[in-house]
């Protein structure tokens, strides 16, 4: 040790490297930027065509400071509802499938053959995107809202089931040993032992759920399944990008107000 | 505590009487804005198709298997574009989003009254819009291809990462950032030595997990015309190749499963 402080002693520190071994230090510098400069070499960007687009692009801009909220209002109001209709109807029942999906997933409660089929349930519905089982749904149901309402409640159950589960996994288990001496059946075991230790957590991830339906809410209508995303992609393709931004607006309100409405009600059931 | 008296027992509830009555009220409520929406649901709806989906499924199906598994050779390009759209846009996003997290920290904000609420709209703003938004947007304004792709992801994700680190920027240590302070540094080396020490680890994991969600999202943004596998996809859904359509989808799913191992190990790594 003295021997090493001597050294030190009278040399500036000097910040010791996030990667100790130097080899593989430059090693890495040096992938990432001949990484760096492969991806930007096949990257073709018609900087003309940018530079045309910027008009655009300042016009779209300007659009925010004066959106129009009238003259496709009626198109906007149907299709604002429609998406909260999706997002309301797919959260109940989203929500509704994936508590008992999530009893199933949570190894410590769950015998092992229902386990792994929820589990299984949870990894098929999180590695499918929103918008590729709505390309699938609009194909089986048709055009509508039915295939965005199925799309996003399909959605709600990975997300939800998993994390229901990864808290129930993590619950206190006295508690439940507690209500299970007292003689309770399965059913009055899970409602008074395990229940009321996950619901606050429930009651904030359901929410913040109901969020993230409502953002892909507007989306879906890009592929046909209803909601605000048509009318969006409608003004686009049209370029009357003061509709659009009056679209935008909207959903970021609607976005901004359901935020702070989870946060409140988290602040209240936890 | 709510006890009834029943004889000479006394019985616990788990609610008195009010708070049943308002329990069932909220449950109405509910229960009614529910149907209200399934109606709504159901009147837009086509019923002679959903009763008609299974054989419709069942013949997608039967298109669909098995895929065509020479088509993977036309794939390897859209991958690569797929691979540099999240990649390069989560670079980018990092690069805008690290300034506006310390603009939106309130511990490092240099105005809570001015700055502070400009920098929490840029992240309530890019965040709630969804990538193919933006990029819709990005293609009318730049064109289509990979680079409205890059700009798309960059966009989305400043808001996600600042969030995430100026929440991890507002939970520092502040003996060390005193420590530092002490030492007579300036403000920029306290942000280097006090500060940016700190947040490291929670800086490497949020970019991991950032580009893991970009993958994802980049995957299915050719959808709109901004190039990576999607655009294949999309060209697929067009012409009902449905065998090509099946071996996309797989290699989707090959993409997002393999970028959530890697990301799950670096993250391993760091923490």
């Amino acid at each position: 040790m003295s021997t090493h402080l001597d050294t030190v002693i009278g040399q500036p520190w000097k910040r010791p490297p996030f990667i100790s071994n130097p080899i593989l230090r430059w090693g890495l510098v040096i992938a990432f930027f001949a990484y760096l400069i492969a991806a930007y070499m096949t990257i073709d960007i018609n900087w003309a065509r940018v530079y045309a687009g910027l008009d655009r692009g300042a016009q779209f801009v300007l659009a925010f400071t004066s959106p129009d909220f009238t003259s496709r209002s009626s198109d906007i109001w149907g299709g604002l509802m429609e998406s909260i209709i999706i997002t309301v109807a797919a959260s109940v029942v989203g929500i509704l499938i994936s508590i008992p999906i999530g009893l199933g997933a949570a190894r410590n409660i769950a015998p092992l053959p229902v386990y792994l089929i929820c589990r299984g349930i949870v990894a098929i519905s999180r590695a499918l995107q929103e918008i590729i089982v709505a390309i699938l749904l609009v194909a089986i149901f048709g055009f509508g809202p039915l295939a965005g309402f199925l799309t996003l409640s399909f959605a709600t159950i990975g997300f939800l089931s998993k994390l229901l589960a990864e808290d129930i996994e993590s619950m206190d288990r006295v508690q439940v040993e507690a209500i299970r001496a007292s003689g309770a059946r399965w059913a009055q075991w899970v409602n008074y032992g395990v229940q009321p230790q996950v619901m606050p957590r429930l009651v904030g991830l359901s929410i913040y759920r109901l969020d993230i339906n409502f953002r892909e809410s507007a989306i879906l209508g890009l592929v046909g399944a209803g909601g605000i995303g048509a009318t969006l992609n409608t003004a686009f393709d049209r370029y009357e990008y003061d509709t659009a931004a009056a679209i935008l607006i909207l959903i970021i309100v609607i976005v901004m107000a359901l935020e702070y409405i989870s946060g409140i009600v988290r602040a209240r059931v936890q | 505590m709510p006890v009834t008296q029943h004889d000479d027992t006394t019985v616990w509830h788990r609610r008195t009487f009010k708070q049943t009555l308002a329990h069932s009220a909220m449950w109405l409520g509910g229960l009614a804005v529910f149907a209200y929406c399934w109606m709504q649901i159901s009147n837009s709806t086509t019923w002679f198709f959903v009763w008609d989906a299974p054989r419709i499924a069942g013949d997608i199906w039967s298109r669909a298997t098995p895929p065509k598994w020479e088509y993977i050779t036309q794939l390897g390009r859209p991958i690569w574009d797929t691979l540099n759209i999240a990649t390069l846009g989560t670079l980018i996003s990092l690069c805008l989003a690290v300034p506006v997290a310390f603009l939106a920290a309130h511990n490092t904000t240099p105005s809570k009254l001015f700055i502070r609420p400009v920098a929490l709209f840029i992240i309530v703003a890019t965040r709630s819009i969804n990538s193919l938004i933006w990029a819709l947007l990005l293609i009318a304004i730049i064109g289509p291809g990979v680079f409205a792709g890059v700009v798309a992801i960059a966009i989305r994700s400043i808001g996600f990462c600042a969030k995430l680190l100026y929440e991890a920027i507002e939970e520092i240590d502040s003996v060390q950032v005193e420590a530092i302070t002490a030492t007579g540094a300036s403000r920029w080396q306290v942000m280097a030595f006090g500060i940016v020490p700190q947040i490291m680890p929670a800086f490497a994991g949020i970019a991991v997990f950032r580009w893991d969600i970009n993958i994802r999202e980049s995957t299915v943004l050719g959808l709109v015309g901004a190039g990576g596998i999607g655009l294949q996809l999309s060209a697929s859904l067009n012409v009902l190749a449905w065998p090509q359509v099946s071996l996309i989808l797989l290699v989707i799913l090959a993409a997002v499963v393999i970028s959530e191992w890697v990301s799950a190990k670096v993250r391993g790594a760091i923490i």
